[in-house]
């Protein structure tokens, strides 16, 4: 009776949505054991090792797993899953990647992107972007589930010491090939994490304007968030977006600046605690799941809206 | 070279749902449907690739109620060659979805198979990973661009760090992701032509395949809803409320 959770990370160090996966996990079994994949990636096994909530930790390093090709990590985990009752990982692009192979091979119909744990085998998720929850319950003797990592808080760090248990690396079909990737580097906090959230939409009308938003985001520590308007028209990579089908983030303040507020994004951003939306047409439906609304024009709001942060002396760092 | 694309009826985008007082599920009677946005980007591509000359033929499936023809339809108008509808009148899971696809696959012998991400009903993503892993054939998912060559394809992936390329063998699982095409909208003509397309029936039951759903839906419920809040005259008030009101500065 186990939960086998794959961690992400970057062969140096754990991605923080594994530490909220880890935490989901124990409310499904308090024995979770976590999979850690990789190439030279003992450093964050040891990071594992530390979280009081993980039980035990798996090291398999091969050079095949650093990429997580998931036609290499899927049959490792496919195999490693024997013992468990419960396969889990985060429901983002990594988790979401592999899972379903893991599922496919093992015969189990997966459970994607669960909000709530209700009992070891009964689960709520959201379905039509968000607009319906679903109480769920899994059948399948083994049950593969992934776990949106914003619905739970992350795991404490420090203070355990899990045993680490090496285990073999199996074949892989070599019919696939990592060529490169391509990470938006930045100084701010991520999307996916951060305190508080500045996001522009097809408002904003150009890629440079975007500055106004980064100003107010370099300001407050905040991450720059889009809509899919904004990344379809090029004014940011792919990677800011926020939606059904980009990143779901749970900030103590987001800021829809120019967005008009389509079904599809407020699905990545309603359950943020307090909502700001600064836009120039009042009957914009962003303005009916606001806090605060302000029916202004953005670009002459925006700077006004730096002058009175700077004016503030008490923004957390 | 032929790809095998796979659509979904689904209620359109825009369409804002309403969740039955029984909690059984969601009102579907008179409710606008349309095919599964990132399934167009599919097809979309598939006809792409087939007017470049590298794919001689696309063959769209639908699995669902008589009422999934329609998407069927639509891909004939965009430019598929062929249609293959497998009748299925209730709810099957990705997994049962991914075994008839299998089923297709064997008899019409595609060189890729390509389909949206993810449904925007059911939100699972799951089909197009589970296909390629029954067929043990690699995957590609969230594709924004395909490089089509020889004996592979090339394929940069929206993920959440930013772009990642990667190269898969053929044969092989492409799942499409928004950005990476503009759907073009079928012409009056071509839509009269697609009516008289083949399009092959089969059902789901008679495949031999076990599709019981493994999940067992216990009820479905409206989340929590936000109430609107207040609109703020300017700018500074916005920022007293957000500090002294909200405390979130």
């Amino acid at each position: 009776m186990s939960v086998l959770l794959i961690a992400e990370h970057d062969n140096t160090k754990l991605k923080p949505f594994t530490l909220n996966a880890i935490f989901a996990a124990s409310k499904i079994d308090g024995e979770v054991h976590v999979l850690v994949a990789g190439t030279n990636c003992e450093n964050v096994t040891k990071e594992v090792a530390s979280i009081p909530l993980v039980k035990k930790v798996l090291w398999c390093e091969s050079p095949n797993y650093q990429n997580y090709l998931p036609e290499n990590l899927a049959p490792l985990v496919t195999k490693t899953a024997e013992k468990y009752d419960h396969i889990v990982a985060s429901a983002n692009t990594f988790g979401k990647n592999f899972m379903p192979r893991v599922a496919a091979a093992l015969d189990i119909s997966q459970v994607s992107d669960i909000i709530k744990v209700s009992s070891p085998d009964t689960f709520v998720r959201p379905i039509y972007a968000g607009n319906a929850f679903a109480t769920v319950k899994s059948n399948d003797k083994k049950k593969c589930v992934t776990i949106r990592p914003t619905s739970f808080e992350p795991a404490e760090k420090t203070g355990g010491s899990a045993q680490v248990e090496k285990i073999e690396p199996v074949d892989v079909p070599n019919i696939s090939k990592f060529i490169k990737r391509e990470e938006t580097k930045s100084e701010r906090p991520e999307l996916g994490t951060a305190r508080i959230v500045v996001s522009g939409g097809r408002g904003l009308e150009s890629g440079e304007n975007f500055k106004l938003i980064t100003d107010i985001a370099d300001k407050l520590n905040a991450a720059v968030g889009a809509s899919r308007a904004a990344v379809d028209a090029g004014y940011i990579s792919n990677d800011h977006q926020v939606g059904q089908t980009g990143k779901v983030v749970v900030p103590d303040l987001y800021i829809a600046v120019g967005i008009s507020g389509a079904i599809q994004h407020l699905a990545g951003m309603k359950e943020s605690k307090i909502i700001v939306a600064i836009n120039k047409d009042g009957e914009a439906p962003i303005f009916n799941i606001a806090d605060y609304g302000l029916e202004a024009d953005l670009f002459k709001a925006l700077p006004e809206f730096l002058a009175e942060l700077n004016k503030l002396n008490t923004i957390q760092k | 070279m032929k790809i095998l694309v796979a659509v979904k009826r689904v209620i359109d985008y825009n369409v804002q749902i309403r969740v039955k007082e029984d909690g059984s599920g969601v009102h579907t009677d008179n409710v606008k449907m349309s095919t599964n946005p990132p399934d167009d980007n599919a097809v979309e591509e598939s006809v792409k690739l087939k007017e470049s000359g590298k794919v001689k033929e696309v063959v769209a499936i639908s699995i669902g109620e008589d009422k999934a023809q329609e998407s069927i339809r639509k891909a004939l108008a965009i430019g598929a060659d062929k249609g293959i509808h497998v009748k299925a009148d209730s709810y099957i899971e990705p997994l049962g979805i991914a075994k008839i696809l299998k089923k297709i696959v064997e008899k019409e012998k595609p060189d890729m198979v390509f389909l949206g991400k993810q449904a925007i009903d059911d939100d699972c993503n799951q089909t197009g990973q589970m296909l390629a892993a029954m067929l043990k054939w690699p995957q590609a998912t969230f594709t924004s661009k395909v490089n089509l060559k020889d004996k592979s394809v090339e394929i940069v992936r929206e993920i959440d760090e930013g772009l990642e390329t990667i190269e898969v063998n053929l044969p092989a699982v492409v799942s499409c992701d928004l950005r990476l095409n503009e759907p073009r909208f079928a012409s009056l003509p071509n839509i009269m032509k697609a009516k008289k397309k083949p399009m092959e029936q089969l059902n789901a039951k008679d495949l031999g395949l076990d599709l019981t759903n493994r999940i067992q839906q216990i009820k479905v419920e409206e989340p929590p809803r936000r109430k609107a809040g207040i609109k703020v005259a300017n700018v500074a008030e916005l920022v007293s409320k957000l500090k002294n009101e909200a405390k979130v500065l």
